[in-house]
């Protein structure tokens, strides 16, 4: 055989077996979490955790009630606040400041805060906000899961935006529509399941964010639903019981993991399916 | 342009055309300059588009038609860095003023793109979503509007059974059909037609062809377009244009039979372009 071939092909070889080493060696330890977190949590998870609110110390009785109602509470509430803010201010980079020199300076920074340990973000919502109201609060913590919600949104908004074909935008203001019809009407119903994709990922990301709502709504061991006061999820009282000695509070944790990343897993397929539509089209 | 390279004569324009009588001006082009930041395109350009005729503009890659054409309805405006100056008038009224309404001014010009641009939607809607933005009228009416407009694009019967599909479910032809069929919709008084027939196949572009030439009994058109024969089919009159200059304007008969300057005549000898 050829030197130069032969060579070419033991090369070939070598570094083909690196990455499937590689991609093997990620995917080993992912699917040992997933397992040991369903072995775990999936015996533990019966009615009770659902209906249920948080047990005391020692008790053997209860679930996770005021968590996941907390938990849900506060994500809709972060998505809520902080995904039309991310909608709007990604139109702005995409379509009116596209050609802004000041854009990119938005541009970047939004990477840095899309990038920020979400420990630093829990920090400053305790100072801004914790602080001067006097107590951590369910309002707080969605405050900080808002301000997680922003950058994620503005980046896939301005790109989503950005796969719109321009000639779609002419054509539109070519039938004499205003700047905000060819936004509303067009580019957003050309860019429908990119921008909702980008929103379900940005809930799946702070569905189990722990470190932000640690320092902002703390939790709670019983059922609140006011704003103003502490109050349970999911993440944090999962942090709380794992580090307890108590076999069931370990157990209510296995549980609350497996909720999460159940819930994680159906956004993203969610966000699969719908943007599966789109490059369907 | 290779395929106008190896033609080595003009082409020929169709045998029934007798140019028309001179037709009352709808578009007047007087000193009209333009430019993209500094690089000067359009030098003093002086014609005029007659009421209900084709005006088809020819002319090798960049010497400034495409950007004419995108003057008519100040689209240019869209980005930052250009302008023009002179005078372009729309029935007596000059479309530079800064003040004018530039919605009211694409209702009235309208335009067809390169590529067919269908709005993401049903095809019902890609029409009716441009009749609302200036009627409001009620369902039946739209229901008879959108069928007007789709028999004007000469589209209806091949989509009148399936008009909730989507836009994009259509052939590029079809597409390109749907589009003029929109534009028409909206009663515009102008058309812009931008190499209209570049991205399709010969089929259809023979059907967009005719389409044209019927749209011109009632609309002022003007067309740009690589294509010269399809400028001797479908125009009236054709202006020929080099490095950003109008060369000649004329009769389309005139032009691609015997040209007065030089440049017109190696152009649509394929010579050079």
């Amino acid at each position: 055989m050829n030197p130069i071939y032969a060579r070419r092909r033991r090369k070939d070889i070598v570094i083909r077996g690196l990455c499937i080493g590689a991609a093997a060696f990620g995917v080993t330890w992912l699917a040992l979490i997933l397992m040991t977190l369903l072995y775990n949590g999936l015996s533990g998870l019966n009615l009770q955790v659902f209906t249920e609110n948080t047990p005391p110390p020692g008790s053997t009785e209860g679930g996770l009630l005021n968590a996941i109602v907390g938990s849900l509470i506060m994500t809709v509430l972060g998505v809520g606040i902080g995904a039309p803010l991310g909608l709007f201010a990604g139109t702005y980079l995409a379509e009116y400041g596209r050609n802004d020199k000041l854009t990119s300076v938005i541009r970047f920074i939004n990477d840095i805060l899309l990038s920020a340990p979400s420990i630093i973000i829990g920090l400053f919502i305790y100072g801004a906000v914790v602080v001067p109201m006097r107590g951590f609060s369910a309002i707080a913590g969605s405050l900080a899961l808002a301000v997680i919600v922003i950058p994620v949104v503005v980046r896939t908004t301005e790109d989503m935006l950005l796969l719109v074909p321009n000639p779609l935008r002419e054509a539109a203001s070519a039938l004499g529509l205003p700047r905000s019809l060819v936004i509303k009407r067009i580019a957003y119903r050309a860019a429908r399941s990119g921008l909702i994709t980008g929103v379900l990922l940005a809930t799946a990301r702070v569905a189990g964010e722990t470190a932000p709502l640690l320092f902002t709504a703390l939790s709670n061991q019983f059922f609140s639903l006011s704003l103003n006061k502490t109050m349970a999820n999911l993440p944090v009282t999962i942090n709380n019981f794992v580090q307890s000695p108590y076999a069931y509070w370990k157990q209510l944790a296995w549980s609350g993991a497996l909720l999460i990343t159940l819930t994680v897993l159906a956004l993203n397929i969610g966000a699969r399916i719908i943007g599966a539509e789109r490059t369907a089209k | 342009m290779s395929e106008m390279s190896v033609s080595v004569s003009a082409p020929t324009v169709h045998p029934g055309s007798q140019p028309l009588p001179e037709a009352p001006a709808k578009v007047i082009a007087r000193n009209l300059n333009f430019y993209y930041g500094e690089h000067h395109a359009l030098k003093n350009i002086n014609l005029a588009l007659g009421t209900n005729r084709v005006t088809a503009f020819i002319g090798p890659s960049g010497c400034g038609k495409s950007t004419l054409l995108r003057i008519f309805n100040r689209m240019y405006d869209l980005y930052p860095g250009q302008r023009a100056t002179g005078q372009l008038l729309l029935d007596h009224t000059n479309i530079l003023d800064p003040k004018l309404d530039l919605n009211l001014l694409r209702a009235r010009v309208g335009m067809v793109f390169q590529k067919p641009t269908p709005f993401p939607m049903t095809i019902y809607e890609n029409i009716a979503f441009g009749i609302r933005l200036y009627e409001k009228i009620s369902k039946s009416e739209m229901d008879d509007r959108v069928e007007k407009a789709l028999r004007g694009g000469a589209l209806w019967n091949e989509v009148k059974d399936k008009l909730n599909a989507s836009g994009l479910s259509l052939s590029g032809g079809q597409q390109q059909r749907l589009c003029i069929a929109r534009t028409v919709a909206v009663r515009p008084e102008v058309i812009l037609f931008d190499e209209p027939c570049s991205a399709l196949d010969p089929i259809s572009t023979a059907k967009v062809e005719e389409l044209i030439q019927e749209l011109s009994e009632n609309y002022t058109i003007a067309i740009v377009t690589h294509n010269m024969q399809q400028a001797a089919r479908v125009s009236d009159k054709t202006a020929f244009m080099y490095l950003g200059e109008l060369i000649e304007f004329d009769d389309t008969s005139k032009i691609f039979t015997s040209p007065s300057d030089r440049r017109t005549q190696d152009y649509i000898t394929g010579r050079f372009g």
